[in-house]
Parts: structure tokens; C-alpha cells; sequence
């Protein structure tokens, strides 16, 4: 999209109410205006009510040196940092060859150096780009072997920023290499509105870095995918099952089944990354299961698929049943097939799943699939790739409760052990995580980085605590946290408590009671506080406090811990 | 394309950028007379008239334009 194009489809859009402002600062050594506008405008499209600072052109050091600079000022959630190869390159030249050799290694030091004063100074996170990739030719195509020269080092400097991000949690790469790799230097770039206008980057090609960011930015705030649904013929094989007949459809070596294998490939990818797979096909349920059991050239298999559905109703009902088993919002899924017709039904019926508008030409699947960039994410914890299996063990469990009448035998039926304990150091990612994911059983709905819950494990006056589950069926791992902080001597205020909606009715809140009543009374307090805000999603636990016993004060909840008597509950302690 | 054909097209393209209905260039419109027309809005028209076009400024064309005239007049040259 040009900005042109950007700006108009912008431009009209008003923000719904009580979209929670991000305030971003840009820092750029290059002039960053366009880039700025085309920013406020993805914010617009993508309904994040963002707040943008600039700082002056070419004042990155000294805006975050300076203790009173306006960007402190502006108190920023987001700092994104900008340099432009270009802008380094006479810089570069003033330096020895001695000096060239470290100039990577130097530049990334001070990128950190500045990244850990912004931690310090305003607690904000950090996104610097990395460099654009410029081959000055002055060693030709040996510039690879000449580690002084300005494209080893650019590239150097590119690989050591990565290693900063994978070392610091407040740390965040926006890839502008992989965004030009895609459109070009040429495209990305204008020599006359550089020359002119101190402009690093083509005013289009802003577009596609404010692209990226917001990207970044929703993925921040929560609004991220979770879940992939497949339709079957001509989307993960070519032709069609029930006429062709599993001999017959194209995948592997058949016709043009690379394109399908590749796309299958991928998808396995993002299973095992924690991406929930589900299917959702017009098919006789056992000739659509024929190739899933029996094809050899079948990549996905039916363990991948968390929820198969296929039948002949309408698919976006299908969509419902299994948005109702999974249990997770409409817009976190994501819906693929080939058949237009089938995607304007599930559009229209339900306008919050992400439906793309796949191409005609199978080949073209995967590519335009992953330039979508689909599944964005901020953080990634190794139980994520175990998520199918649990929603597997989930279907067992509600077969299970079927065959009870009495929620307490079966509740007892479970055999649950359930731990309560404070945050250590291993959790801190699936913490994270659960403060970002989590929209249903989320009392005050705080996001969390992973740097802030690691400073609240920290603190002196916070508390935060994880629940972990598992039953007989296998186990949830860690589906609860709660932060308490000490309001005075007396009170102790639940800011965070959140809880996986896999969870819901196994008693998992009197289990936390019951410990977190005995774990206040040792710290000395009297009353534990609790708070309900609502938000489109959290309908859930509107009534949660007083479902627990806590009575109402204006728009608190009270808990007096002496009055306090504990639940009865399923859920035995276990050790970790 | 003549000078006059060039000018309705830019009056289009200012129209547009400028979200300003009421524009009507003339040979001699500059900056001064536009009050939207600042010098970052000044890129945009440009980079709109470049592809509208399908042709470049050189980056002292872009600099040294006095008014709508001279534009037009270097895209009528350019055209030929």
C-alpha cells in the first residue's frame, strides 16, 4: 500500500471509546515525519488509540541522556529507535580501520547502553530496527571477506542487536532488513527526498514499517491469534476427497502437491509454536479423517487437530461449536479455504475472525500467507507446543463429565493436585504470557512484560502468585496467577487475577482462596481488596468477588480474613 | 499532454493530498496561497505527481519549483 492510499482508507475512521491509550516516542536519526503520520494512520485502521511523540531529527542520544528531554516528558509505553544505515555511513568513514572492526560491536553496545537509561528512566519497552543493509561497493563483492568494511559491519551490527533481544526482556527488534529484503532497497528508498528532506526511507515505504510495528504494537496489547482453521479440499490438498478419492488428491509428488505439502509444513510449524489447529470441512466425517489416518505424504496428522469438524451445516456455525469447545475469543482465530463463497459467509456472520482473501493459484497459498504475518507474537514459552494436547485431554474431560450426574463425584473423579506458590524465575515468560492472552477470567485485565513481572518478582511490597493444575487426564501446567500488592499495613489489593478459561468449574478459585487467605494472614494483613473492570470480554467475572464472600464498598470488593471460613475443594496440594 | 491538460490533473492530485476541495491552481499558485501546502505535504504532492505521471523530479527540480507554472511546465518537458 502506498501512503497515499494509506492516508485516505485512514481518514474517517474514528476510534470506538475506551480504547486505552499507547503512547509511542520515535526516535530517528533521519527525519521521521512521514513515518510518524503513516504510524498514526495503521493505529487508526488497527483501532489502537496510540498517542505519538517525536522526538527532533537526528536527537536520539541526547533525548534519552537527558533527564527533563521531552521524551521523558511524554512518559512513553513504547520508545521505537530508528537508525538508518545511511545517516552512520559518514560516521563510519571518519573512523581508523581499527575502529571500523569494532564499529558493530561498539554501535550495539551503545544501542544497550541507551535501551538500559530508557529502562531505568521510564520503564518503557524498547523496539529498535535494525540496519538497513548498504554495500557501499568499495570492496566489491569481498566487502564479506573485509571485516572493516561498511556491509560486514552493517550485517555484524544486525546479528549482535539480535543477540541484545534474545538477552533483554525490555529489548525488541522491528525487522526493516526482512521489510526491504520483501520490497527492495530501491523501493524502500528516494535519493531526492533524502537529499532534500533527510528522509532514510521512501514516504511508501513507511507504510510498511508502521505496518510492522503495529503489528508489534497489538501484539503488546493482547490481540494476537491463537487459533488456525483449516478447510480441507484444495485448501491443505488438491481436489476433492470425496470425488477423487485419496489415491487421487494432489499432495507430495502428485501434481501440484508441493504447494500443499509446504503450506501442511507450515502449519505443523505453528502447531508445535502453540498455534491451536482445528478443521472445519464440508465432508463426510470419515472420508475427510481418510487421508489424515492414510495418506504417507500427509504431513499434518490428527493429533495436530485439536477440534475436527466435518459435516454439512454452514460453516460459520461450525466456526461457533468450535470457538465454544476451545473456548477463546472470535478474533483470535484465523479461517483459511479456497472457496470465496464459504469466506463471505463466515465474514459476515462472523466479522471478528481473521478470513484471508486467500489467491487463486495454490502456489501462492504459503507465501501470501506468511507476508500476512498472521501470528505475531511477544513472547514464547515451551509449554506453548503442548497446547494441542491439552485441549485433547480437554474433549476427554467433558466426555468423562457426560457419565456423572453429581459435579462433585466428578469433580472427585478428577483426582486433581493443584500448587500454589509465589513466581520463580522458570515462569516468568508463561506469566507473561497469561497476563496478554487472557481477555474472559481477567479481573482488571493489567498487561504484563516479561521485565515487569520479573521486577514484580523482585519487589518488596508485591506479591505474585501461580496455580498449577493437573488431574488424572494429564496436566494444565501453570493456569493461574494472581499479583497482590500492599495497599497499607492492613490491606493487601488483588491486582492481577486471572485464570485459564480451561479451568473454569474445578473449584480452581476456593483452591486459591483458601491458600491466599493463609498466605495474607502470615504477611499480617486483615483485608484483602479486590477490584472488577469491566471490559468487553470479562463478563465472566462480573460477579466473581461476590461469589467468593468479599462485600462491596463503592467500587471495591472487601475480604475480612478473620470471618473468613475455607472452601471445600477437589484439589489436593501438591508439591510444584 | 499540453499545460492546460498537465494543470487539471494537478489541480486533481492537490485536491486530494491537501483534503481541499476548493483549490484552484493557477500558473502563478505557490505555497504562500495554500494554506495545507507546508513543506511535508510538499513531498507527498510531489511523490503523488511522480506516480500520476510516471516519471522523476531531480532532487534540485524538486528544491527550486517557484510555483504550480514551473512544475507544470518541467512535466510537460519531461513528457515530450
Amino acid at each position: 500500500m502506498d501512503f497515499n492510499t494509506l492516508r485516505k482508507k485512514a481518514k474517517g475512521l474514528e476510534l470506538s471509546n475506551g480504547k486505552s491509550v499507547i503512547k509511542v516516542a520515535i526516535l530517528a536519526n533521519h527525519a521521521s515525519q512521514f513515518l510518524a503520520k503513516a504510524l498514526e494512520y495503521q493505529g487508526v485502521i488497527n483501532e489502537l488509540n496510540l498517542e505519538i511523540y517525536e522526538a527532533d531529527f537526528d536527537q536520539i542520544e541526547s533525548s534519552i541522556l537527558n533527564p527533563s528531554s521531552g521524551l521523558y516528558e511524554f512518559s512513553p509505553d513504547f520508545v521505537y529507535i530508528s537508525y538508518s544505515s545511511r545517516k552512520l555511513i559518514p560516521k563510519f568513514y571518519d573512523l581508523s580501520v581499527e575502529d571500523r572492526r569494532v564499529f558493530a560491536k561498539k554501535f550495539v553496545e551503545d544501542v544497550n547502553g541507551l535501551a538500559q537509561m530508557l529502562k531505568e528512566r521510564s520503564d518503557c519497552q524498547v523496539i529498535i530496527s535494525n540496519l538497513e543493509p548498504i554495500n557501499d561497493n568499495i570492496y566489491g563483492s569481498i566487502s564479506h571477506k573485509v571485516d572493516s568494511s561498511l556491509y560486514h559491519q552493517i550485517n555484524k551490527s544486525n546479528l549482535l542487536l539480535e543477540e541484545l533481544c534474545t538477552q533483554s526482556l525490555h529489548i525488541h527488534l522491528a525487522d526493516v532488513q526482512s521489510l526491504i529484503t520483501r520490497v527492495g532497497l530501491e523501493n524502500a528508498f528516494s535519493p531526492q527526498h533524502y537529499v532534500n528532506s533527510n528522509l532514510a526511507f521512501s514516504i511508501d515505504f513507511t507504510v510498511s514499517i508502521a505496518e510492522q510495528l503495529v503489528q508489534m504494537l497489538l501484539a503488546f496489547t493482547g490481540r494476537i491469534n491463537k487459533c488456525l482453521i483449516l478447510d480441507l479440499d484444495n485448501t491443505l490438498w488438491g481436489g476433492i476427497i470425496g470425488d477423487d478419492g485419496i489415491e487421487n488428491i494432489e499432495i507430495g509428488d502428485l501434481g501440484i502437491g508441493k504447494a500443499f505439502s509446504d503450506l501442511q509444513r507450515w502449519v505443523k510449524q505453528l502447531k508445535e509454536r502453540g498455534i491451536i489447529l482445528a478443521v472445519c470441512s464440508k465432508n463426510r466425517e470419515e472420508v475427510a479423517k481418510e487421508p489424515f489416518e492414510k495418506h504417507p505424504e500427509m504431513i499434518l496428522k490428527l493429533e495436530d487437530i485439536a477440534v475436527f469438524v466435518a459435516n454439512w451445516s454452514n460453516k460459520a456455525d461450525n466456526i461457533r461449536y468450535i470457538q465454544e469447545v476451545l473456548n477463546i475469543g472470535f478474533d483470535s482465530m484465523v479461517f483459511i479455504d479456497d472457496n470465496p463463497v464459504e469466506r463471505d459467509i463466515v465474514l459476515s456472520e462472523l466479522p471478528e475472525v481473521t478470513v484471508p482473501d486467500l489467491p487463486e493459484d495454490p502456489a501462492e497459498y504459503l507465501p501470501f500467507l506468511v507476508r500476512m504475518n498472521l501470528f505475531e507474537t511477544t513472547t514464547y514459552s515451551e509449554n506453548d507446543s503442548d497446547r494441542t494436547r491439552q485441549y485433547q485431554e480437554e474433549a476427554k474431560r467433558k466426555n468423562l463429565s457426560k457419565s456423572f450426574t453429581d459435579m462433585s463425584t466428578f469433580l472427585a473423579s478428577l483426582k486433581m493436585k493443584g500448587f500454589f506458590g509465589p513466581f520463580n524465575d522458570f515462569d516468568v515468560p508463561r506469566i507473561a504470557q497469561l497476563t496478554q492472552r487472557s481477555n474472559q477470567f481477567n479481573l482488571r485485565t493489567i498487561r504484563y512484560t516479561e521485565s515487569e513481572i520479573t521486577d514484580i518478582r523482585n519487589s518488596e511490597t508485591d506479591h505474585g502468585f501461580v496455580v498449577k493444575l493437573s488431574d488424572k487426564f494429564g496436566d494444565y501446567g501453570l493456569i493461574s496467577i494472581l499479583i497482590a500488592q500492599e495497599r497499607n499495613h492492613e490491606e493487601l489489593f488483588l491486582d492481577t487475577w486471572i485464570m485459564s478459561c480451561r479451568v473454569l468449574e474445578r473449584g480452581v478459585e476456593h483452591f486459591v482462596m483458601n491458600y491466599l487467605v493463609e498466605r495474607t494472614k502470615s504477611l499480617g494483613f486483615k483485608w484483602i481488596v479486590g477490584e472488577y473492570l469491566p471490559t468487553k470480554k470479562n463478563m465472566l467475572v462480573k460477579n466473581h468477588y461476590e461469589n467468593l464472600g468479599f462485600k462491596r464498598e463503592d467500587e471495591l470488593w472487601y475480604l475480612e480474613l478473620e470471618k473468613f471460613s475455607p472452601f471445600d475443594v477437589y484439589i489436593q496440594s501438591a508439591e510444584s | 499532454m499540453n499545460f492546460e491538460e498537465v494543470i487539471s490533473q494537478f489541480n486533481e492530485i492537490f485536491i486530494d493530498v491537501l483534503e481541499n476541495d476548493d483549490i484552484v491552481l493557477e500558473r502563478e499558485t505557490t505555497a504562500k496561497d495554500i494554506e495545507e501546502w507546508d513543506s511535508l505535504n510538499h513531498i507527498q504532492l510531489v511523490v503523488e505527481i511522480e506516480r500520476h505521471f510516471k516519471l522523476r523530479f531531480t532532487s534540485s527540480e524538486i528544491q527550486s519549483f517557484k510555483n504550480v507554472g514551473e512544475m507544470c511546465d518541467a512535466i510537460v518537458a519531461k513528457l515530450q
